[in-house]
Protein backbone atom coordinates (compact mmCIF):
# COMPACT_ATOMS: atom_id res chain seq x y z
CA UNK A 1 0.00 0.00 0.00
CA UNK A 2 1.42 3.62 -0.97
CA UNK A 3 1.33 6.12 1.32
CA UNK A 4 -0.60 8.86 0.33
CA UNK A 5 0.91 11.83 2.46
CA UNK A 6 4.10 10.71 0.82
CA UNK A 7 2.92 10.93 -2.78
CA UNK A 8 2.07 13.90 -2.06
CA UNK A 9 4.90 15.24 -1.49
CA UNK A 10 6.94 13.13 -4.32
CA UNK A 11 4.43 15.75 -6.52
CA UNK A 12 6.37 18.41 -4.52
CA UNK A 13 9.52 17.24 -5.62
CA UNK A 14 8.58 16.44 -9.30
CA UNK A 15 7.28 19.72 -9.33
CA UNK A 16 10.58 21.31 -8.27
CA UNK A 17 12.05 18.94 -11.18
CA UNK A 18 9.76 19.89 -13.67
CA UNK A 19 10.64 23.20 -12.98
CA UNK A 20 14.12 22.71 -13.76
CA UNK A 21 13.39 21.11 -17.15
CA UNK A 22 11.42 24.23 -18.28
CA UNK A 23 13.84 26.50 -17.56
CA UNK A 24 16.68 23.85 -19.19
CA UNK A 25 14.43 23.60 -22.05
CA UNK A 26 14.29 27.45 -22.92
CA UNK A 27 17.70 27.84 -22.00
CA UNK A 28 18.82 24.95 -24.16
CA UNK A 29 16.54 26.10 -26.92
CA UNK A 30 18.12 29.18 -26.86
CA UNK A 31 21.24 27.87 -27.01
CA UNK A 32 20.48 26.16 -30.64
CA UNK A 33 19.87 29.79 -32.52
CA UNK A 34 21.86 32.28 -30.26
CA UNK A 35 24.95 33.94 -31.25
CA UNK A 36 28.49 33.12 -29.21
CA UNK A 37 31.39 35.94 -29.75
CA UNK A 38 32.53 36.85 -26.63
CA UNK A 39 34.68 39.98 -26.70
CA UNK A 40 36.98 41.20 -23.78
CA UNK A 41 34.48 44.51 -24.00
CA UNK A 42 31.00 42.33 -23.88
CA UNK A 43 32.56 40.02 -21.01
CA UNK A 44 33.50 43.22 -18.24
CA UNK A 45 31.30 43.84 -15.83
CA UNK A 46 28.67 46.62 -16.75
CA UNK A 47 29.06 49.33 -14.47
CA UNK A 48 27.26 52.46 -16.41
CA UNK A 49 30.31 52.57 -18.87
CA UNK A 50 32.95 53.31 -16.25
CA UNK A 51 35.39 50.54 -16.47
CA UNK A 52 35.39 48.64 -13.15
CA UNK A 53 37.52 49.35 -10.16
CA UNK A 54 38.43 46.45 -8.13
CA UNK A 55 36.21 43.23 -8.09
CA UNK A 56 32.42 43.29 -8.01
CA UNK A 57 32.25 41.83 -4.60
CA UNK A 58 32.89 44.68 -2.19
CA UNK A 59 31.62 45.20 1.89
CA UNK A 60 28.16 46.15 2.43
CA UNK A 61 26.25 47.34 5.33
CA UNK A 62 26.09 45.89 8.55
CA UNK A 63 22.79 46.89 8.64
CA UNK A 64 21.18 44.01 5.79
CA UNK A 65 22.45 41.66 8.51
CA UNK A 66 20.62 43.19 11.61
CA UNK A 67 17.80 42.94 9.24
CA UNK A 68 18.26 39.75 8.71
CA UNK A 69 18.49 38.58 12.41
CA UNK A 70 15.29 40.77 13.13
CA UNK A 71 13.33 38.61 10.39
CA UNK A 72 14.64 35.28 11.91
CA UNK A 73 13.26 36.14 15.53
CA UNK A 74 9.67 36.96 13.58
CA UNK A 75 10.02 34.24 11.16
CA UNK A 76 10.14 31.89 13.85
CA UNK A 77 7.42 33.02 15.73
CA UNK A 78 5.41 32.73 13.02
CA UNK A 79 5.98 29.00 13.36
CA UNK A 80 4.44 28.50 16.21
CA UNK A 81 1.43 31.12 15.70
CA UNK A 82 -0.07 28.85 12.97
CA UNK A 83 -0.41 26.07 14.94
CA UNK A 84 -2.51 28.18 17.17
CA UNK A 85 -4.39 29.97 14.85
CA UNK A 86 -6.00 26.70 13.22
CA UNK A 87 -6.50 24.91 17.02
CA UNK A 88 -7.69 28.31 18.47
CA UNK A 89 -11.20 27.14 18.95
CA UNK A 90 -10.75 24.35 21.11
CA UNK A 91 -7.98 26.31 22.98
CA UNK A 92 -10.71 29.30 23.90
CA UNK A 93 -9.56 31.65 26.22
CA UNK A 94 -6.90 29.76 28.04
CA UNK A 95 -4.93 29.89 24.48
CA UNK A 96 -6.00 33.43 23.89
CA UNK A 97 -4.22 34.28 26.90
CA UNK A 98 -1.23 32.34 26.28
CA UNK A 99 -0.91 33.64 22.37
CA UNK A 100 -1.29 37.56 24.05
CA UNK A 101 1.42 36.97 26.09
CA UNK A 102 3.85 35.43 23.77
CA UNK A 103 2.99 38.42 21.23
CA UNK A 104 3.28 40.89 23.83
CA UNK A 105 6.94 39.94 24.66
CA UNK A 106 7.50 39.62 20.83
CA UNK A 107 6.53 42.65 20.51
CA UNK A 108 8.84 44.08 23.23
CA UNK A 109 11.58 42.81 20.98
CA UNK A 110 10.69 44.87 18.21
CA UNK A 111 10.02 47.86 20.24
CA UNK A 112 13.65 47.20 21.70
CA UNK A 113 15.28 47.59 18.63
CA UNK A 114 12.83 50.23 17.39
CA UNK A 115 14.34 52.36 21.08
CA UNK A 116 17.36 51.42 19.88
CA UNK A 117 17.32 53.04 16.71
CA UNK A 118 18.40 49.95 14.70
CA UNK A 119 14.89 50.41 12.38
CA UNK A 120 16.75 53.63 11.07
CA UNK A 121 17.89 53.23 7.14
CA UNK A 122 20.45 55.72 7.82
CA UNK B 1 -14.37 11.47 -10.65
CA UNK B 2 -15.85 8.13 -11.84
CA UNK B 3 -12.73 7.41 -13.72
CA UNK B 4 -9.55 5.65 -12.54
CA UNK B 5 -6.37 6.88 -13.21
CA UNK B 6 -3.05 5.42 -12.39
CA UNK B 7 -1.08 7.47 -10.54
CA UNK B 8 1.75 7.98 -13.20
CA UNK B 9 -1.34 9.28 -15.07
CA UNK B 10 -2.63 11.70 -12.77
CA UNK B 11 0.87 12.94 -12.30
CA UNK B 12 1.66 13.64 -15.57
CA UNK B 13 -1.86 15.01 -16.30
CA UNK B 14 -0.96 17.40 -13.37
CA UNK B 15 2.78 18.15 -14.13
CA UNK B 16 1.03 19.46 -17.95
CA UNK B 17 -1.50 21.96 -16.06
CA UNK B 18 1.31 23.04 -13.99
CA UNK B 19 2.96 24.42 -17.18
CA UNK B 20 -0.42 25.93 -18.83
CA UNK B 21 -1.34 27.40 -15.55
CA UNK B 22 2.25 29.20 -14.99
CA UNK B 23 2.70 30.05 -18.67
CA UNK B 24 -0.34 30.91 -19.78
CA UNK B 25 -1.61 33.21 -17.56
CA UNK B 26 1.88 34.83 -17.52
CA UNK B 27 1.53 35.57 -20.39
CA UNK B 28 -1.73 37.04 -21.00
CA UNK B 29 -1.08 39.33 -18.00
CA UNK B 30 1.80 40.52 -19.91
CA UNK B 31 -0.11 41.29 -22.95
CA UNK B 32 -3.14 42.31 -21.08
CA UNK B 33 -1.75 44.80 -18.28
CA UNK B 34 1.96 45.50 -19.57
CA UNK B 35 1.47 46.18 -22.81
CA UNK B 36 -1.75 47.24 -23.30
CA UNK B 37 -3.34 48.80 -19.84
CA UNK B 38 -0.25 50.61 -19.15
CA UNK B 39 -0.15 51.83 -22.76
CA UNK B 40 -4.02 53.07 -22.50
CA UNK B 41 -2.90 54.63 -19.27
CA UNK B 42 -0.42 56.71 -20.72
CA UNK B 43 -2.27 57.76 -23.07
CA UNK B 44 -0.30 55.67 -26.07
CA UNK B 45 -1.83 52.89 -27.88
CA UNK B 46 1.18 50.14 -27.21
CA UNK B 47 1.95 47.18 -29.66
CA UNK B 48 -0.18 47.42 -32.64
CA UNK B 49 1.50 46.09 -35.66
CA UNK B 50 1.57 42.01 -34.56
CA UNK B 51 -1.40 40.46 -35.18
CA UNK B 52 -4.63 42.09 -34.42
CA UNK B 53 -4.28 44.37 -31.76
CA UNK B 54 -0.95 43.64 -31.13
CA UNK B 55 -1.94 40.04 -29.81
CA UNK B 56 1.02 38.45 -31.18
CA UNK B 57 3.46 41.07 -30.34
CA UNK B 58 4.75 38.33 -27.30
CA UNK B 59 5.76 35.63 -29.17
CA UNK B 60 7.78 38.12 -31.60
CA UNK B 61 9.41 39.35 -28.33
CA UNK B 62 10.09 35.65 -27.16
CA UNK B 63 11.67 35.17 -30.62
CA UNK B 64 14.21 38.09 -29.98
CA UNK B 65 15.12 36.80 -26.77
CA UNK B 66 15.50 33.98 -28.43
CA UNK B 67 18.52 35.08 -30.78
CA UNK B 68 20.17 37.15 -28.06
CA UNK B 69 23.72 36.01 -27.14
CA UNK B 70 23.84 35.07 -23.75
CA UNK B 71 26.84 36.67 -22.22
CA UNK B 72 28.80 35.39 -19.05
CA UNK B 73 30.89 38.08 -17.45
CA UNK B 74 34.58 37.29 -17.10
CA UNK B 75 34.93 38.01 -13.35
CA UNK B 76 31.55 36.01 -12.92
CA UNK B 77 30.99 32.48 -10.52
CA UNK B 78 29.74 31.23 -13.58
CA UNK B 79 27.74 28.30 -11.71
CA UNK B 80 25.78 30.65 -9.28
CA UNK B 81 24.87 32.75 -12.20
CA UNK B 82 23.89 30.51 -14.42
CA UNK B 83 21.77 28.35 -11.54
CA UNK B 84 20.40 31.61 -10.14
CA UNK B 85 17.50 31.66 -12.74
CA UNK B 86 16.69 27.90 -12.07
CA UNK B 87 16.03 28.59 -8.56
CA UNK B 88 13.82 31.56 -9.29
CA UNK B 89 11.28 29.45 -11.60
CA UNK B 90 11.85 26.47 -8.97
CA UNK B 91 10.13 28.79 -6.52
CA UNK B 92 7.23 29.74 -9.03
CA UNK B 93 6.46 26.03 -9.89
CA UNK B 94 6.71 24.78 -6.68
CA UNK B 95 4.42 27.97 -5.39
CA UNK B 96 1.23 26.64 -7.75
CA UNK B 97 1.31 23.55 -6.50
CA UNK B 98 -0.59 24.31 -3.52
CA UNK B 99 -3.56 26.62 -5.71
CA UNK B 100 -6.87 24.78 -6.35
CA UNK B 101 -8.79 25.42 -9.17
CA UNK B 102 -12.12 22.98 -8.38
CA UNK B 103 -13.48 20.38 -5.73
CA UNK B 104 -11.25 17.53 -7.48
CA UNK B 105 -9.22 20.15 -9.73
CA UNK B 106 -6.22 20.94 -7.38
CA UNK B 107 -2.78 19.63 -8.05
CA UNK B 108 -2.40 18.49 -4.25
CA UNK B 109 -3.97 19.53 -1.17
CA UNK B 110 -1.01 19.56 1.56
CA UNK B 111 -2.53 19.86 4.81
CA UNK B 112 -0.42 22.51 5.74
CA UNK B 113 -1.18 24.11 2.27
CA UNK B 114 -0.82 27.85 3.23
CA UNK B 115 2.64 27.43 5.32
CA UNK B 116 4.28 25.71 2.50
CA UNK B 117 3.25 28.25 0.02
CA UNK B 118 4.30 31.01 1.96
CA UNK B 119 7.58 29.01 2.80
CA UNK B 120 8.57 28.60 -0.78
CA UNK B 121 7.66 31.99 -1.96
CA UNK B 122 11.15 33.23 0.39
CA UNK B 123 12.96 30.74 -2.18
CA UNK B 124 13.19 33.17 -5.17
CA UNK B 125 15.22 35.42 -2.31
CA UNK B 126 17.86 32.71 -2.50
CA UNK B 127 17.83 33.03 -6.61
CA UNK B 128 17.96 36.85 -6.78
CA UNK B 129 20.84 36.96 -3.87
CA UNK B 130 22.98 34.13 -6.30
CA UNK B 131 21.95 36.69 -9.22
CA UNK B 132 23.63 39.78 -7.68
CA UNK B 133 26.55 38.16 -5.70
CA UNK B 134 27.01 35.78 -9.37
CA UNK B 135 27.58 38.36 -11.21
CA UNK B 136 30.69 40.22 -9.55
CA UNK B 137 29.15 43.44 -10.43
CA UNK B 138 28.69 46.44 -7.69
CA UNK B 139 25.51 47.40 -8.95
CA UNK B 140 24.34 43.51 -8.99
CA UNK B 141 25.53 43.16 -5.51
CA UNK B 142 23.78 46.52 -3.84
CA UNK B 143 20.76 45.13 -5.86
CA UNK B 144 20.74 41.88 -4.65
CA UNK B 145 21.11 42.85 -1.04
CA UNK B 146 18.01 45.21 -1.49
CA UNK B 147 16.27 42.62 -2.97
CA UNK B 148 16.56 40.43 0.55
CA UNK B 149 16.53 43.21 2.80
CA UNK B 150 12.70 44.15 1.12
CA UNK B 151 12.14 40.34 0.65
CA UNK B 152 12.39 39.52 4.23
CA UNK B 153 10.97 42.58 4.92
CA UNK B 154 7.31 42.05 3.55
CA UNK B 155 8.01 38.47 3.94
CA UNK B 156 6.51 38.93 7.69
CA UNK B 157 3.25 41.20 7.46
CA UNK B 158 2.76 38.79 4.28
CA UNK B 159 2.82 35.74 6.83
CA UNK B 160 1.11 37.68 9.96
CA UNK B 161 -1.60 39.10 7.59
CA UNK B 162 -2.33 35.28 6.18
CA UNK B 163 -2.53 34.14 9.97
CA UNK B 164 -5.77 36.14 10.51
CA UNK B 165 -7.35 34.22 7.68
CA UNK B 166 -6.28 30.76 9.22
CA UNK B 167 -7.46 31.97 12.31
CA UNK B 168 -11.17 32.30 11.17
CA UNK B 169 -11.27 29.24 8.95
CA UNK B 170 -9.04 26.69 11.56
CA UNK B 171 -6.97 24.91 9.07
CA UNK B 172 -4.16 25.48 6.89
CA UNK B 173 -5.62 23.64 3.54
CA UNK B 174 -6.21 25.47 0.82
CA UNK B 175 -9.54 23.19 -0.09
CA UNK B 176 -10.51 23.50 3.64
CA UNK B 177 -10.12 27.53 3.52
CA UNK B 178 -12.48 27.76 0.25
CA UNK B 179 -15.03 25.45 1.95
CA UNK B 180 -15.21 27.14 5.21
CA UNK B 181 -15.64 30.69 2.76
CA UNK B 182 -18.30 28.90 1.02
CA UNK B 183 -20.08 27.53 4.21
CA UNK B 184 -19.58 30.58 6.12
CA UNK B 185 -22.29 32.88 7.47
CA UNK B 186 -22.07 36.56 8.40
CA UNK B 187 -24.60 37.06 10.95
CA UNK B 188 -27.08 33.78 9.81
CA UNK B 189 -26.72 35.50 6.34
CA UNK B 190 -25.65 32.38 3.70
CA UNK B 191 -26.55 33.86 1.01
CA UNK B 192 -22.29 35.09 0.09
CA UNK B 193 -20.69 32.76 2.05
CA UNK B 194 -18.05 34.27 4.28
CA UNK B 195 -15.56 35.82 1.97
CA UNK B 196 -12.92 36.67 4.13
CA UNK B 197 -11.89 39.79 2.53
CA UNK B 198 -15.18 40.97 4.62
CA UNK B 199 -13.89 40.16 8.19
CA UNK B 200 -10.62 40.41 7.11
CA UNK B 201 -10.29 43.01 5.20
CA UNK B 202 -6.93 44.68 7.36
CA UNK B 203 -5.12 41.52 6.56
CA UNK B 204 -6.18 41.65 2.52
CA UNK B 205 -4.55 45.28 2.48
CA UNK B 206 -1.33 43.82 4.19
CA UNK B 207 -1.18 41.41 2.13
CA UNK B 208 -1.50 43.24 -1.09
CA UNK B 209 0.88 45.72 0.02
CA UNK B 210 3.30 43.02 0.52
CA UNK B 211 2.93 41.14 -2.60
CA UNK B 212 3.14 44.62 -4.35
CA UNK B 213 6.80 44.00 -2.39
CA UNK B 214 7.68 40.37 -2.62
CA UNK B 215 6.97 41.37 -6.72
CA UNK B 216 9.18 44.18 -6.23
CA UNK B 217 6.61 45.84 -8.46
CA UNK B 218 6.44 49.59 -8.33
CA UNK B 219 6.26 51.68 -6.14
CA UNK B 220 8.91 48.96 -4.46
CA UNK B 221 11.20 48.28 -7.51
CA UNK B 222 14.33 49.75 -5.51
CA UNK B 223 15.92 46.08 -6.70
CA UNK B 224 16.12 47.11 -10.14
CA UNK B 225 15.64 51.15 -9.92
CA UNK B 226 17.18 51.81 -13.22
CA UNK B 227 18.26 55.54 -12.40
CA UNK B 228 20.07 54.17 -9.38
CA UNK B 229 21.30 50.59 -10.21
CA UNK B 230 21.27 50.16 -13.65
CA UNK B 231 18.83 47.60 -13.36
CA UNK B 232 20.11 46.23 -9.90
CA UNK B 233 20.78 42.12 -10.01
CA UNK B 234 19.61 41.65 -13.31
CA UNK B 235 22.49 44.18 -15.18
CA UNK B 236 24.33 41.27 -16.19
CA UNK B 237 21.85 38.79 -17.74
CA UNK B 238 21.17 38.78 -21.07
CA UNK B 239 19.08 36.76 -23.54
CA UNK B 240 17.17 33.84 -21.96
CA UNK B 241 18.39 33.91 -18.81
CA UNK B 242 16.99 37.32 -18.05
CA UNK B 243 13.50 36.80 -19.73
CA UNK B 244 13.30 33.65 -16.94
CA UNK B 245 13.68 36.01 -14.73
CA UNK B 246 11.16 38.18 -16.13
CA UNK B 247 8.65 34.68 -16.69
CA UNK B 248 8.99 34.36 -12.73
CA UNK B 249 8.28 37.55 -12.18
CA UNK B 250 5.24 37.67 -13.95
CA UNK B 251 4.10 33.99 -13.21
CA UNK B 252 4.61 34.58 -9.71
CA UNK B 253 2.61 38.02 -9.43
CA UNK B 254 -0.10 35.66 -11.21
CA UNK B 255 0.44 32.84 -8.63
CA UNK B 256 0.05 35.67 -5.69
CA UNK B 257 -2.77 36.91 -7.04
CA UNK B 258 -4.67 32.98 -7.09
CA UNK B 259 -3.65 33.33 -3.36
CA UNK B 260 -5.58 36.19 -2.75
CA UNK B 261 -8.33 35.07 -4.27
CA UNK B 262 -8.29 31.40 -2.52
CA UNK B 263 -7.66 33.36 0.89
CA UNK B 264 -10.18 36.04 0.82
CA UNK B 265 -12.27 36.48 -1.96
CA UNK B 266 -13.80 32.92 -1.31
CA UNK B 267 -11.60 30.63 -4.30
CA UNK B 268 -13.32 28.91 -6.53
CA UNK B 269 -16.45 28.82 -5.29
CA UNK B 270 -19.36 31.48 -6.63
CA UNK B 271 -21.54 33.14 -3.77
CA UNK B 272 -24.52 30.45 -2.15
CA UNK B 273 -26.82 33.33 -3.69
CA UNK B 274 -25.71 31.90 -7.55
CA UNK B 275 -25.87 28.21 -6.57
CA UNK B 276 -29.02 28.26 -4.95
CA UNK B 277 -30.63 29.97 -7.88
CA UNK B 278 -29.56 26.92 -10.60
CA UNK B 279 -29.93 24.53 -7.53
CA UNK B 280 -26.86 23.06 -7.30
CA UNK B 281 -24.23 22.41 -4.32
CA UNK B 282 -20.91 24.45 -4.54
CA UNK B 283 -18.74 22.01 -4.59
CA UNK B 284 -20.64 20.00 -7.12
CA UNK B 285 -18.66 18.59 -9.86
CA UNK B 286 -19.65 21.09 -12.22
CA UNK B 287 -16.88 23.54 -10.36
CA UNK B 288 -14.18 21.45 -12.21
CA UNK B 289 -15.18 22.98 -14.73
CA UNK B 290 -16.20 26.36 -13.54
CA UNK B 291 -13.61 26.69 -11.01
CA UNK B 292 -11.00 27.32 -13.15
CA UNK B 293 -12.75 29.81 -15.14
CA UNK B 294 -14.06 31.50 -11.43
CA UNK B 295 -10.45 32.09 -10.29
CA UNK B 296 -9.14 32.94 -13.64
CA UNK B 297 -11.59 36.23 -13.53
CA UNK B 298 -10.70 36.79 -9.64
CA UNK B 299 -7.18 36.77 -10.65
CA UNK B 300 -7.47 38.96 -13.27
CA UNK B 301 -9.30 41.27 -10.82
CA UNK B 302 -6.42 40.99 -8.37
CA UNK B 303 -3.97 41.42 -10.88
CA UNK B 304 -5.45 44.34 -12.13
CA UNK B 305 -4.97 45.95 -8.57
CA UNK B 306 -1.55 45.11 -9.04
CA UNK B 307 -0.89 46.75 -12.16
CA UNK B 308 -2.95 49.61 -11.23
CA UNK B 309 -0.77 50.63 -8.11
CA UNK B 310 2.31 49.31 -10.40
CA UNK B 311 1.42 52.26 -13.28
CA UNK B 312 0.65 55.39 -11.10
CA UNK B 313 2.85 55.11 -7.93
CA UNK B 314 6.72 57.24 -8.19
CA UNK B 315 9.22 54.47 -6.36
CA UNK B 316 9.83 54.68 -2.61
CA UNK B 317 13.26 55.76 -0.95
CA UNK B 318 15.01 52.04 0.71
CA UNK B 319 14.41 53.90 3.87
CA UNK B 320 10.92 54.71 3.80
CA UNK B 321 10.27 51.09 2.41
CA UNK B 322 12.05 49.67 5.68
CA UNK B 323 10.46 51.90 7.84
CA UNK B 324 7.25 51.57 6.20
CA UNK B 325 7.81 47.32 6.49
CA UNK B 326 8.72 47.25 10.58
CA UNK B 327 7.39 50.52 11.80
CA UNK B 328 3.59 50.08 10.43
CA UNK B 329 2.66 46.99 8.66
CA UNK B 330 3.97 44.59 11.31
CA UNK B 331 2.32 46.27 14.26
CA UNK B 332 -0.92 46.50 12.64
CA UNK B 333 -0.74 42.94 11.19
CA UNK B 334 0.60 42.21 15.38
CA UNK B 335 -2.91 43.93 16.11
CA UNK B 336 -4.96 42.55 13.21
CA UNK B 337 -3.78 38.89 14.64
CA UNK B 338 -4.86 39.67 18.43
CA UNK B 339 -8.17 41.46 17.25
CA UNK B 340 -9.15 38.46 14.86
CA UNK B 341 -8.66 35.99 17.98
CA UNK B 342 -10.41 37.78 20.88
CA UNK B 343 -13.58 37.73 18.62
CA UNK B 344 -13.50 34.29 17.23
CA UNK B 345 -12.90 33.27 21.45
CA UNK B 346 -15.89 35.42 22.33
CA UNK B 347 -18.06 34.38 19.17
Amino acid sequence: MYSDFLRDYLIVVLFGVLAFVVVGAFIGLASLVRPDRPTPAKVTAYESGVDPVDGGWSQSQIRYYIFALLFVMFDVEAVFIFPWATRLEEYGMFGLVEMTIFIFILALGLGYAWRKGVLRWV
Amino acid sequence: MSVELAYWQSTSIRLVFALVAVLIPAGGAVYLYLFKMMSFMQSRLGPMEAGPYGSMQLLAEVGKWLQKEDIFPRKADKLVFALAPYVVLLSTFLLVLVVPFGPDAYFVDLDVGVFFALAVSSVSVLGILMAGWGSANKYSLLGGLRAAGQLIAYELPMVLAVVGVVIQAGTLSMQGIVSAQAEGEIFGFGGLGNPFIITQFVGFAIFMIAVQAELSMTPFDMPIAESELVTGYLTEYSGMRFLLFFIGEFATANIFAFFASVLFLGGWTVPPFITDIFGIEYDDAIFNVLGPIVMLTKMLLVTFLVYWARFSYPRFREDQLQRFAWKILIPISLVNIFVTGVLKVVF
